[in-house]
């Protein structure tokens, strides 16, 4: 594994994105998700919308660092409150 | 409601695909993310840089030039190369030896390799030897891809469309060739005309592989980088490079480990979210026209 010169916030990053994983494995096995229309245009199932959360966390992450000098922890908390607002009205 | 069992033991399945994708995809992946936190010097010696290099990386001016370069590219050969297609597919032969022998035909640049097909292009296109860079020149035009960055970026497209044209016409094709009789012999009755049969029946009716072409085209022409690399060199200045050259030069030009990652996971995460766009769109587009489903 030295190989892969693991650092301690990429091991904190990609757990959670795997547990994040488990826990919408799990949460599909309890209860399958409905494809529905919230304000996005298009229709979503609950994975899109955690697809496309994550992916715009990524953007509001490139945009924070590269073109303000605001902490990357503002960047992260937009994200958060952006993942929830889009999964429970995206 | 429907009867149907859903059984999700079928992704079972597909564990080996994944144990794959995990070697070759997914661990090589990670990897990249954590160089892209570091300054790895040697086995032992790493120092954390946190997000240093993806600041200096976004503000880059020649990475920037070089993006919007390579947007211009990929738009650029979009634009000529699906039109191109759709056309070549509706007047290539529908039966016979012709259909075979033509298939084949357009078929042959698809098979040369990527660095062959810029050698072909710099040995045609020099002004001493080269067919079209002599015959250009005896024409009185000043015709120079290693000074005019001009002509340098008209070679590399026309290069690009001789290249992958085909490969968008034989999508378009086999498009064509899935339509059933009936829906022509409707439009003759309707006496519709040429115009219309494309626009209300072929059109759509492509939709699906245009879908394939439009994708497979972009993501290619976004990661070009053997044939302008071999033809060019990037040059005249910095003019036709490309991203994937730009970073080929940082990552084992320079060995600048750390910021050529955090590159690749921008350069990744553009491709990513630009994929993403496209296929959800063009499905969605889908989905209105027959909310039932089905093709």
């Amino acid at each position: 594994m030295t190989w892969m010169v693991w650092t301690t916030p990429t091991a904190i990053f990609f757990s959670s994105i795997a547990a994040m994983l488990a826990g919408m494995t799990l949460w599909e096995i309890l209860s399958p998700t409905i494809e529905r229309k919230g304000f996005l245009p298009i229709s979503t199932t609950r994975g899109d919308r955690l697809f496309i959360s994550l992916l715009s966390a990524a953007f509001i992450h490139l945009g924070v660092i590269g073109f303000t000098t605001l902490s990357i922890w503002i960047a992260l908390a937009l994200s958060a409150v952006w993942l929830l607002v889009l999964m429970r009205w995206g | 409601m429907n009867n149907k069992v859903l059984n999700n033991r079928a992704w079972l399945l597909v564990l080996p695909m994944l144990v794959l994708v995990a070697f070759s995809a997914i661990i090589p992946l990670m990897t990249v993310v954590n160089y892209s936190v570091q300054d790895v010097l040697g086995p032992n010696a790493r120092f954390f840089t946190g997000t240093e290099w993806f600041h200096s990386i976004l503000n880059d001016a020649s990475l920037r030039n070089a993006f919007v370069r390579q947007i211009l590219f990929s738009l650029t050969i979009l634009a000529i190369q699906v039109p191109l297609g759709i056309g070549i597919a509706l007047i290539m032969p529908k039966r016979g030896w012709q259909a075979s022998a033509v298939l084949i035909l357009i078929t042959l640049p698809l098979l040369i390799p990527w660095n062959v097909v810029g050698s072909i292009w710099q040995i045609f296109t020099r002004g001493d030897i080269g067919l079209m860079g002599w015959g250009l020149r005896e024409l009185g035009i000043n015709y120079n891809i290693t000074r005019n960055a001009g002509d340098a970026w008209a070679t590399i497209i026309l290069m690009d469309v001789w290249h992958w044209t085909p490969l968008v016409a034989m999508l378009c094709y086999s498009g064509l060739r899935s339509i059933p009789e009936a829906y022509y012999q409707a439009a003759r009755i309707d006496r519709a005309s040429k115009w219309a049969i494309f626009r209300y029946i072929q059109l759509p009716k492509l939709t699906n592989v245009l879908v394939i072409a439009v994708l497979l085209r972009f993501m290619h022409s976004f990661m070009i980088y053997a044939e302008p690399f071999v033809l060019t060199g990037g040059g005249p200045g910095s003019s036709t490079t490309f991203l994937s050259q730009s970073l080929a030069t940082m990552a084992i030009g320079q060995q600048d480990l750390g910021p050529s990652a955090a590159f690749s996971i921008i350069y990744f995460l553009v491709i990513l979210l630009v994929s993403w766009v496209f296929y959800t769109t063009i499905m969605h587009m889908q989905k209105d026209k027959n909310p039932h489903g089905g093709a």
